[in-house]
């Protein structure tokens, strides 16, 4: 699939990509201005992983997300409204005001969840691709993670997992540089933590992550693989936080100008210039997928303000299932 | 016991493996992983066959990775499945606990209700086995204590067979807590999959002098106490909750009520035990004003299990505490 020349899939992907950016800065001021409470991890910056991604996933594929999920969320066809409205606490959103930002899933789009506990979807993914074989189906499990997970016991468990049992995984580390305020290269010794597949057994690249084209390429790949019965796949898409690790960080551990230099290389600023220069769209077609995405995101604040407040009335009764089948 | 024609005595690791099988039987999606639970048949012998009827696919060895397994549980649950995970020892569960607390447990509830983890957690917990301080434990109070988490104990045969189905139709996430004392115990079970209910107490004998709730292999020696004491003219009730969580504390509360004293017996230390929720339930409710004496706890010592039998077996309850306590809180009150 070619990002960059076929006009559909480039408008695709940069609305994916503007949505997710836009989605995140009205989060960012909402919360600015006291309108948003709680606490929420923004990916602003790294829109072209999850945007490249999850172009290569079909229908009954799954993903696992992370606490900076929100972009995997919308790469993966969620409702913007119901994202919007779990995070202003409404009783439409998509946990119903019981998880927040860190827990949004959609199990309808396959997305078995964002978490919050740091590699804590790493083994998850691993079963759910063990239930996905088990079935003989065809599906791919993408398991979306920071650099900060590789050092937990349990992505090592359930890197390992997936590996000695084959099964459809793509593991994809969504490198941005540090783990909280910890840097990967003072948390690592290996230069590249695609390195790290090596010990599974299985293929390690590291791509681009700024590029959507690049991401692509590599999941789609692993994919494959993974739909073939080969195996899981390590992808290592290197990238860069914008913003703080939360609403607490003040910045003291890296410089004003290394942000900056990872800001020249925004993603999105990248596909709008490769496009153009492909000429797949024109400036009024980039404006077009900008426009899209604010209004979809102010559409969304709108839908989520007029929702009702989420009710503390069920509370009790939502702890167990009742049971579906 | 009234054997009803189906029913015949076969061991506790007999009746847990007799209702895995006919779970698996019944419903493609149900299937086991743990670690040994393949060709060696169980480190206790539990699985023992399975692997011969049905395949190291739904009889999956694991790696020594009990956080791996678990949070692989969790994932193949979401994903359809109605996975159950052997953990060897239930004091490795420490070893899994993120996936088990943070991640089974509240799924279902983060989710907003949109997502389900119908797993079953089995592991064999308590002492008496010389296998010392880690492999002895009695650890279902951590379990009880996190809601989205059901937990049972289960005490007899029939139990072991029929809360272990339950907990494999359940929709949540069932920690199914065995005990390796019991495992070659023999008793009547039936041959069908009968289910015991979840949150459901057994009232296993019925006296007037007190009422001794006792959970595990505290089950048997509460009744073997009670066969000493009633030579002694004391009469017990003697209640095995089956299930922690929920609890079913209309019956407790109702024998209690009836007999106006509460010996409340576990094989786990005393401090943060689950008999202090059953204490604490029990002043919070109507029982209290009938109660003729304070309740008691008799527990295991706060101390890590011991490896010498002597030591062992000073730190846990055994039939003559049962039997001196009871008979303390009959005569002296």
């Amino acid at each position: 699939m070619d990002l960059v020349k076929d006009a559909e899939t480039a408008t695709s992907a940069l609305t994916t990509m503007w949505t997710i950016r836009r989605f995140e800065e009205a989060v960012d001021d909402l919360f600015a201005r006291g309108l948003m409470h709680g606490t929420m991890h923004l990916s602003i910056g790294q829109e072209a992983v999850p945007t490249g991604a999850c172009l290569a996933l079909r229908e009954g594929d799954y993903i696992t997300s992370t606490h900076r999920g929100h972009g995997h969320c919308i790469a993966k066809g969620a409702q913007l409204d119901r994202m919007m409205a779990e995070l202003l606490a409404k009783e439409t959103g998509y946990c119903r005001g019981r998880g927040g930002s860190m827990h949004i899933a959609d199990v309808a789009t396959g997305n078995l969840g964002a978490n919050g506990i740091v590699a804590g979807g790493v083994p998850i993914a691993a079963g759910a691709g063990l239930a996905v074989k088990m079935r003989g189906q065809s599906h791919a499990v993408l398991s979306f993670f920071g650099d900060g997970a590789v050092n937990e016991g349990a992505w090592h468990e359930g890197v390992n997992l997936a590996a000695i049992w084959d099964l459809p995984v793509v593991f994809v580390c969504e490198n941005n540089k540090y783990g909280m305020s910890m840097s990967v290269n003072r948390a690592s010794k290996v230069d590249n933590l695609a390195d790290r597949a090596a010990a599974y057994g299985i293929p390690g690249v590291t791509v681009d992550g700024n590029d959507p084209q690049e991401v692509h390429d590599a999941v789609d790949e692993a994919v494959e693989r993974a739909r073939a019965g080969n195996g899981p796949s390590l992808i290592e898409a290197v990238t860069y936080r914008w913003k703080g690790h939360s609403k607490s960080d003040k910045n003291l551990y890296r410089s004003r100008e290394e942000i900056d230099s990872w800001r020249e290389q925004d993603p999105i600023t990248r596909f709008e210039t490769a496009v153009l220069h492909q000429q797949t769209l024109t400036e009024s077609e980039l404006a077009a997928c900008r426009d899209a995405a604010r209004d979809a995101v102010r559409a969304a604040i709108r839908t989520a303000n007029a929702a009702p407040d989420a009710s503390a009335d069920e509370l009790l009764s939502a702890v167990y299932s009742g049971g579906k089948q | 016991m009234t054997a009803t024609t189906d029913t015949r005595e076969i061991t506790y690791a007999e009746a847990v493996r007799e209702a895995l099988g006919q779970a698996m039987e019944s419903d493609d999606r149900v299937f086991l992983f743990g670690e040994d639970v393949g060709t060696y048949g169980g480190a206790f012998g539990v699985t023992g066959d399975l692997v011969h009827r049905f395949g190291e696919d739904r009889v999956r060895d694991t790696p020594i990775s009990e956080l791996g397994i678990v949070g692989a549980a969790v994932g193949a649950a979401l994903a359809g499945m109605r996975p159950i995970v052997e953990i060897q020892f239930s004091d490795f569960t420490a070893q899994a606990m993120d996936q088990i607390v943070n991640q089974a447990a509240k799924i279902h509830f983060m989710l907003g209700g949109a997502a389900e983890v119908p797993m079953v957690l089995r592991a064999p917990g308590g002492s008496g086995t010389g296998a010392a301080a880690q492999h002895s434990q009695s650890l279902e109070a951590w379990f009880a204590h996190i809601p989205g988490l059901k937990v049972v104990m289960p005490a007899t045969v029939a139990d072991a067979k029929g809360l272990l189905l339950a907990a494999i139709d359940d929709p949540n996430p069932v920690v199914v807590l065995e005990h390796k004392l019991l495992y070659k115990q023999s008793g009547p079970a039936p041959q069908e999959a009968t289910r015991t209910p979840l949150g459901k107490a057994a009232v296993r004998r019925t006296g007037t002098d007190l009422t001794i709730v006792a959970t595990g292999v505290m089950v048997s020696r509460a009744l073997e106490a009670a066969e000493q004491l009633a030579a002694e003219g004391i009469t017990a009730t003697v209640v095995d909750p089956r299930t922690l969580k929920p609890l079913d504390e209309q019956t407790i509360v109702d024998t209690v009520t009836a007999t106006g004293r509460a010996l409340l017996v576990q094989e786990a230390p005393r401090s943060g035990g689950f008999m202090s929720e059953v204490s604490a339930m029990l002043c919070d409710s109507p029982a209290f004003g009938y109660l003729r004496a304070p309740v008691r706890r008799l527990c295991g010592l706060d101390v890590p299990i011991p490896y010498a039998p002597q030591l062992e077996r000073a730190a846990v309850p055994q039939v003559p505490d049962i039997v001196a306590e009871a008979t303390k809180l009959v005569r002296e009150w």
